[in-house]
């Protein structure tokens, strides 16, 4: 199934979503372009993580559709979508009783990958991602944080899906190790082109790593910018972000004006 | 003549009603599983259900044991041989330790982990049995232990309905005063019960971390 360049591969149509009496999300119109990294920015309760589980049917909206590759998601089979998008959540959630090898290689194993091809691609995979080849044999619990982080990356990417889905992925990390694998992770994503939405609440890390961001706040959208327009914005509220995270963001945007 | 020289003379008779020791304690706490593990996975899954099936095992467990195997006594297919209702009385108190294991078990695999996992497409099945199982394994080992333990002890009474084990020494010799007959019965039943104990505790263990 081609679709024409310019259609978007993830599309919010009028989505709201509600859990008992709480409306979480209304009126979500937004698209996700082939390639892009786009980021969903907002504090803790702006519905920007329920907005991502709605991509992979965690979630199901109370009214509008999400549409995937033009195919709404209340038709598509779940399973087939989620294994067509990699997950990556900041808790990581490796599985902790396999190896680093049997957590990467899961889901190219149950689509029915050779032995061979699996160990082969869980290889290429560490290399992909900076860790050495010899982890492969190692449990969750003997890893840092910054390895395990790397490990959950390289288990989204095993069966070479078109989405990245990735929640506050780098949130848990102290400052020297995130520096890392956001620079890593742009290398990457230069490598690959996947169409990513990330969700963080860290002005610094969108500018530096969204093609766009997209501001939430309370359930709504607000606007959607690139990241050299969000500093010049006189948007009340994204200007606020721009004062709250102060000095030196302006380099933070390296991508947003190449 | 001492109570070691009325094991040995009676050897035959101690090997025999261990055995049937076994069987109780084995065909209850296996049937225990099969019905205890799923319905502890179905209670983790579905928490609506998990307060109704908790209550009932647990108002089980409080019947007294001599007064359940009197229960079933009349009951028509099951009162033909003792050692089928012994089976199934025995079977019925396993019941609460693996349930209550199962499903604290389950439920005390990290969120995360499961919503990776089917956050990454697996089926609910493959997350039960690739994800939630083998974490939960060792937890769910510890409440058939317990069972195991319990079911030791409590087979000793199925006796008195004249299912066998090692109650019958237990009875003879209370009815005849006779410490040595009482002995032949409680010891081969404890060590069965540390035993039983020390096994699964092993088998535990080597499951805990692969």
């Amino acid at each position: 199934m081609e679709l024409a360049a310019a259609s978007p591969v993830i599309e919010f149509r009028d989505v709201a979503y509600r859990v008992g009496g709480t409306q979480v999300l209304s009126g979500l119109n937004l698209q996700v372009m082939k390639g892009e990294t786009l980021v969903l920015l907002g504090r803790s309760g702006s519905g920007k993580t329920t907005s991502l589980k709605l991509v992979n049917r965690l979630l199901s909206p109370t009214s509008g559709e999400i549409r995937v590759k033009g195919v709404s998601n209340a038709e598509s089979d779940v399973i087939r979508l989620r294994r067509g998008m990699g997950y990556v959540i900041q808790d990581v959630g490796l599985f902790p009783h396999f190896s680093v090898e049997r957590n990467i290689g899961l889901v190219p194993k149950i689509e029915g990958w050779s032995e061979d091809r699996v160990r082969a691609r869980v290889q290429e995979l560490l290399q992909m991602v900076g860790l050495p080849a010899d982890i492969a044999s190692r449990y969750p619990h003997q890893l840092s944080g910054g390895q395990r982080q790397r490990v959950g990356v390289a288990r989204a990417l095993a069966a070479d899906p078109e989405i990245l889905l990735m929640d506050e992925p780098f949130g848990a990390l102290d400052a020297i190790t995130r520096d890392e694998v956001q620079r890593e992770f742009l290398l990457l994503q230069q490598r690959l082109s996947k169409t990513v939405v990330f969700v963080t609440h860290d002005l610094r890390e969108a500018l530096r790593l969204g093609s766009r961001i997209a501001l939430m706040e309370a359930g709504r959208l607000v606007t959607v910018l690139a990241p050299a327009e969000f500093l010049r914005s006189t948007d009340p509220l994204a200007s606020a972000y721009v004062r709250a995270f102060g000095e030196g963001l302006g380099s933070a945007a390296n991508r947003g004006t190449s | 003549m001492n109570f070691f020289g009325f094991i040995l003379q009676n050897r035959s008779q101690v090997l025999e009603l261990t055995l049937e020791h076994l069987r109780l304690v084995g065909f209850s706490t296996l049937f225990a599983m099969l019905i205890g593990i799923p319905l502890g996975i179905v209670i983790a899954h579905r928490p609506r259900f998990n307060k109704p099936v908790l209550a009932s095992a647990n108002i089980i467990q409080t019947i007294p044991s001599l007064a359940l195997f009197g229960f079933l006594l009349p009951v028509p297919w099951l009162g033909e041989r003792a050692d089928r209702l012994a089976i199934l009385a025995l079977t019925l108190y396993a019941l609460l330790p693996i349930i209550r294991n199962t499903y604290t078990g389950i439920r005390g695999v990290d969120p995360a982990i499961v919503e990776a996992g089917r956050g990454m497409g697996l089926t609910e099945s493959q997350l039960l049995f690739r994800v939630e199982l083998p974490l939960a394994v060792s937890v769910i080992l510890s409440g058939v232990r317990v069972a195991v333990v319990i079911s030791v002890g409590l087979a000793t009474i199925a006796a008195a309905i004249g299912a066998g084990g090692l109650g019958e020494f237990i009875f003879r010799g209370l009815a005849m005063v006779d410490d040595r007959v009482i002995l032949a019965g409680a010891i081969p039943a404890a060590i069965l019960a540390l035993a039983a104990d020390f096994g699964v505790g092993w088998l535990e263990r080597r499951l805990q971390r692969r």
